[in-house]
């Protein structure tokens, strides 16, 4: 039986479909797609009017940034972004909740917001500005607005998967109404709502730019939509970076917050 | 404190699941239910903890909570319904804080609650970390922690493996003896009936109606693995239940 040439090794077929982190994977597919990008440009396999040469987008850059001018565009840009998502994403997350624990809230509210969901926000931007002003106001209920809905969705959605015998646990033991929501309904609903937050505050910068499209000296939306305007590649594509960088960013800070919220999680 | 059930009948729409029962519940002894899948076991004991209403007769308290209790009926749950995102003692902590016990007092019931159970070691441990016969010693503590005047188990031991449902029932046993508690304790497995039970009611299939009192004297300290008494008494038990459960089982065949 020790003869080990008689049998043959049984095939392995246990791998796969456990997704592992490889951080430098990400960081490869960039780089290569802009040396891709610069050695095509350079060649003249793909020409100045089809996409700018990655190193002039860097120069771009590197002149936005000694002039000082970068800051003054993203500052206005993040205060926006962050006031307009702070604000949709708080008063999701709420009425998420309110339509998870409220029967008579939830058949009110649910086909209002499948109704709100699909309306394109930027089409309701003339009448932002009347009820808002052109100032910063319309800006934020924008962005707001556009994080709303699917903060909504998401937070429902996380709050009816939560372990109803964790929530009869909380009232066989006589905990409070308030007690339940704060100790098990919503650290529960938190996954969910962390990956509803991840889609919200993507389409919150999407909406940075629409924002900016009407009366905004500054900010990056409104250096994107001139140097368009302008067909300005090198200046377009400067700021269609720092709109990626912002997302990459958003998307590393929600990481974060999940690895440190959500370490119990098997 | 003890706990009447005064005629219980209860219907699901037009489903009837317990028809009369009457049982009285006397402070300090484990009456355990048993009966076929399906009999309102489970409903029957959410009846007296007050998670549900029955549709006609009432669950009565006789007396008072024994000084110091907070949660008079507290339960045990099958699949321990621990917080996952809260640590061994923050677990038992959440029954506590609704109580206004924080701080040192309630730092010492919970060292006092995790070493009757044998957990002084895990208190900072997550439950993912913890396996299924030491979840359900968290949930025993948690629920020593409130104090309570009766503990209404379901099925407390049947997602262990049969070893780790022996060394818990010792576990029981010990605490039982030291300071003898009241308990519903509704199972399936009949010798966990008769190893924990002063009397075990037997339910027939539903609608489930008690179709018999088997009271068992034996002192639970002096109750052994292999005992001849108990063997007889849950040969009986199984006699008992063994028509039953084949009616019960045909007729899910037939629904
Ligand atoms: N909320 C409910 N609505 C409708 N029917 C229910 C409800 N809860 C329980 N039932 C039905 O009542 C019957 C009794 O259920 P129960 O869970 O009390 O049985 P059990 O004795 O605990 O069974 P098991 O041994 O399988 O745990 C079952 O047939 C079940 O389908
Ligand atoms: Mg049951």
């Amino acid at each position: 039986m020790s003869d080990v040439s008689l049998g043959k090794s049984v095939a392995f077929r246990g791998g796969g479909f456990a997704p592992k982190p490889h951080r430098w994977v990400g960081v490869l597919v960039f780089i290569s797609l802009i040396l891709f990008a610069e050695w095509g440009t350079r060649t003249g396999w793909i020409s100045a009017l089809t996409l700018p040469k990655p190193s002039d987008v860097l120069q771009t850059f590197q002149e936005l940034y000694d002039s000082g001018l970068l800051f003054k565009h993203l500052a206005p840009s993040l205060s926006r972004l962050i006031v307009g998502a702070a604000i949709g994403a708080s008063i999701g997350i709420s009425v998420g909740i309110l339509i998870g624990l409220f029967s008579y809230i939830r058949s009110g509210l649910v086909p209002l917001v499948a109704a709100i969901f699909p309306i394109p926000k930027i089409a309701l931007l003339p009448l932002f500005v009347i009820w808002f002003g052109i100032g910063e106001g319309s800006k934020y209920a924008l962005i707001a607005f556009g994080t709303f809905t699917p903060t909504v969705v998401a937070t429902y959605g996380a709050v009816d998967n939560v372990d109803r015998t964790l929530i009869r646990m909380g009232q066989s033991f006589g905990l409070s109404w308030w007690s339940i929501v704060r100790k098990i309904v919503l650290p529960g609903a938190m996954p969910g709502i962390l990956s509803g937050l991840r889609i919200s505050l993507a389409i919150a910068i999407i909406l940075l730019v629409a924002a900016e499209m009407l009366g905004a000296e500054y900010g990056i939306g409104a250096y994107i939509l001139e140097a368009g305007s302008l067909y300005d590649l090198e200046r377009l594509f400067a700021g269609v970076v720092i709109l990626s960088l912002l997302g990459v960013l958003v998307s590393a800070v929600i990481g974060l917050v999940e690895r440190r919220l959500l370490g119990w999680r098997t | 404190m003890d706990i009447r059930l005064d005629g219980i009948s209860h219907s699901y729409d037009t489903f009837e699941v317990m028809r009369d029962i009457s049982l009285d519940i006397s402070s300090g002894q484990i009456v355990c239910i048993v009966g076929p899948s399906g009999c309102g076991k489970s409903t029957l004991l959410r009846f007296i903890g007050g998670l549900e209403r029955p549709q006609s007769g009432q669950v009565l308290q006789l007396g008072d909570p024994p000084e110091g209790c907070l949660n008079p009926l507290t339960y045990i749950f099958q699949d321990f319904a621990l917080l996952p995102w809260r640590s061994v003692s923050g677990n038992v902590s959440l029954v506590l804080e609704d109580h206004g016990i924080k701080g040192s007092a309630a730092r010492k019931i919970i060292e006092d609650v995790l070493a009757r159970t044998k957990l002084s070691d895990f208190a900072k441990a997550l439950p993912k970390q913890l396996s299924g016969g030491m979840k359900q010693r968290v949930a025993i503590a948690r629920a020593l922690a409130v104090n309570p005047a009766v503990m209404l188990m379901d099925e407390p031991l049947s997602a262990l493996d049969s070893q780790t449902r022996e060394l818990l029932m010792d576990d029981l046993i010990d605490l039982w003896t030291r300071q003898p508690f009241t308990a519903v304790y509704v199972t399936h497995n009949l010798a966990e009936a008769v190893r924990l039970g002063h009397r075990v009611v037997v339910l027939s299939r539903r609608p489930g109606r008690i179709r018999e009192i088997v009271e068992i004297e034996k002192p639970l300290n002096q109750r052994e693995f292999g005992d001849p008494d108990l063997d007889k008494a849950q040969k009986h038990l199984w006699q008992l239940m063994r028509d039953e459960a084949r009616a019960a089982d045909a007729e899910l065949i037939n629904v």
